[in-house]
């Protein structure tokens, strides 16, 4: 409970930031946004379930190709191409994890990153002669929101981090319920929660299925920002980015937010170094994770009705 | 038949370089249960410092090609050696108590700080090693003709792997690495010194990959600052497909892998060739869990 504080300015800085920041900053956030959307999904398995997994840019991609070909070819509106696209992405998400999921953590690890790569190469060489090769999709139109046209950058910056705000709420409750639980029980010690009677294989697909579902919503929303999208945007580094993002938040959401705008805030403001910037970010990584091994803010532990009134 | 034999022994020589970086990959892994994501970018530095020294230093010039290829081959391993002893000291180290994940990411920053390095101090263009380097004659085997550096390359890494195969199993601190690696504290309670094993796993490791690194420069003949990534990653998917952990799994695994890919890109299409590469760790990876040669350890109680 100490940390509402923390959520109030978080929440209050983020509402206000659109009226001090110049468009570029803005546009800044609005990419830190939607690194928040997928971080906040990814860590649903990653940060909740302890499944490793470092090839979350393919559910992304395909939540943003689905809307992307639905859009340029069919002619449906943009939002309405966000539920079938977090559907697809979860589909596939759900039959790549039904042979995979028992592998053990680093094997996981390793065939997530394949699935990146095969996806990235697959809409490189435009499979199905769908995906337009290696220039991707380009001419995907503006999302209307209840008839208001969604242009501007101020826009899209309050659409995702609404999103944001909706999907915290929810994977909140997620945590709070008795699969968030689970979840938690199975990341600490898996066999233990099977000796528990947890379903832990059913568990950790929907797991990997719900975080792509969120995934795929997400594409939509990035899609739409963009107007054009190519394989490139979906490669194994944006992946290890994401990863990064939840180990060092510790597993907690309001950490994944902090460590969201280090990690897509800090080369941006590292700009003026231009050329070493990255090396500098690099370099950051590293000094954050020895400076904080156990990530920035790790879940409080959970309180339960009974145990507060053994305390009184 | 004659096309089959060419693209397997192409696959032997590219696979004997995978081997040699995914054994840094798998003995790092063994001790330390870590992924050592800059392993990929240790071996750009390899083919980077091998550069500077037959080039822009003129070993090349001054020596004769065999001679200078040999000094710089062992200048080159000493250098990436005392590289990956530093980096363990500065970014493992600290971290060695907390969770495994922790050391990863600082892993993946080391990765991106080499990478963004190297392309600070030698400009983000495409390196050429002299043509000269390479053996250009072919010897015929079996009635093919075959270029004499693809064989030499395969030797090398043979080689290579069977000095630390000797290494591994014969000397006192061999055996210490196999001790550590199978269980760190009894290791210290039979009197090893876990932090000395470490350390010499970290200087074994990159310099077999700064090895390789030079191997691939007068090999391909180009070098650029990100082939890191990509042979690393080959070379890190070569171990788990061998079995992570096990010394001869990596180099299984990296001579499968590298005719995998040699035959995937003359019968499928160049285009596909890692797509199927991938493929094929996975579909192994669902037959068997732990890798080719790995060991099913019962989890622990």
């Amino acid at each position: 409970m100490k940390r509402r504080p923390l959520y109030i300015t978080l929440g209050i800085c983020i509402c206000i930031l659109p009226f001090v920041a110049n468009a570029y900053w803005i546009d800044v956030c609005v990419m830190i946004g939607l690194y928040a959307l997928l971080s906040l999904s990814l860590n649903v398995m990653l940060g909740q379930a302890g499944i490793f997994n470092m090839g979350h840019a393919a559910f992304f991609a395909v939540g943003a190709y689905v809307t992307a070909i639905l859009n340029t070819m069919y002619k449906w509106p943009v939002f309405w191409t966000m539920l079938p696209a977090g559907a697809i992405a979860a589909l596939f998400a759900f039959m790549v994890a039904l042979p995979i999921i028992h592998l053990r953590g680093d094997y996981l690890l390793i065939v997530t990153i394949g699935i990146v790569e095969i996806v990235r190469i697959a809409l490189i060489n435009d499979v199905f002669g769908l995906t337009g090769g290696s220039n991707g999709i380009f001419g995907i139109s503006r999302p209307y929101f209840f008839g208001f046209k969604i242009v501007k950058g101020i826009q899209f910056y309050y659409l995702v981090w609404g999103m944001v705000a909706i999907s915290m709420l929810l994977f909140y409750g997620l945590w709070k319920s008795r699969f968030g639980r689970a979840l938690n029980c199975i990341k600490e010690d898996d066999i233990a929660a099977e000796g528990c009677g947890i379903n832990v294989t059913g568990c950790k697909i929907m797991a990997f299925t719900l975080g792509a579902f969120w995934a795929g919503m997400a594409g939509t929303v990035y899609a739409a920002k963009m107007v054009t999208i190519a394989p490139e945007s979906f490669n194994f580094m944006a992946s290890v980015i994401l990863f990064a993002v939840v180990i060092l938040s510790g597993g907690s959401q309001v950490g994944v937010l902090v460590s969201v705008f280090l990690f897509i805030g800090l080369p941006e403001a590292l700009r003026e170094f231009s050329e070493s910037r990255m090396m500098i970010f690099g370099l950051a990584m590293m000094l954050m994770m020895i400076w904080r091994p156990q990530g920035l803010l790790p879940c409080l532990p959970r309180q339960y009705p009974q145990a507060r009134k053994d305390e009184g | 038949m004659e096309q089959f034999l060419q693209q397997l022994l192409n696959g032997l020589a590219v696979g004997g370089i995978y081997a040699l970086v995914a054994l840094g990959y798998t003995m790092v892994y063994g001790v330390l249960k870590l992924i050592n994501f800059a392993h990929g970018d240790l071996f750009t530095i390899g083919a980077y410092f091998g550069f500077t020294l037959l080039v822009s230093w003129n070993l090349s010039g001054l020596l004769p090609p065999v001679v200078a290829v040999l000094a710089v081959f062992i200048m080159v391993s000493l250098l990436v050696a005392i590289i990956g002893w530093v980096l363990e000291r500065a970014a493992y180290r600290p971290l060695r108590n907390a969770g495994r994940l922790s050391a990863v990411v600082s892993a993946l920053g080391a990765s991106i700080f080499f990478e963004n390095a190297i392309m600070l101090i030698y400009g983000a263009r495409v390196y050429v090693y002299p043509d000269f380097l390479r053996p250009e004659f072919t010897i015929s085997l079996w009635g093919m003709q075959v270029p004499a550096m693809r064989m030499l390359i395969i030797v090398a890494s043979i080689a290579l792997m069977l000095a630390l195969w000797a290494f591994i199993q014969r000397t006192r601190m061999g055996a210490a690495i196999r001790a550590v690696a199978i269980d760190p504290g009894a290791a210290v309670l039979m009197g090893v010194n876990v932090d000395r094993v470490i350390s010499i796993v970290f200087l074994i490791g990159p310099g077999l990959g700064g090895a390789a690194g030079l191997m691939v420069g007068i090999y391909y003949g180009q070098i650029d600052f990100l082939m890191g990534w990509t042979y690393g990653l080959k070379a890190f998917t070569a171990a788990i497909l061998g079995g992570i952990g096990n010394i001869p799994g990596a180099m299984l695994g990296g001579f499968l892998l590298g005719v995998t890919e040699a035959l995937a890109a003359g019968y499928i299409a160049m285009a596909w060739k890692d797509a199927v590469a991938f493929l094929v760790l996975i579909l192994i990876l669902i037959i068997r869990p732990t890798g080719i040669l790995g060991e099913r350890t019962a989890d622990k109680l």
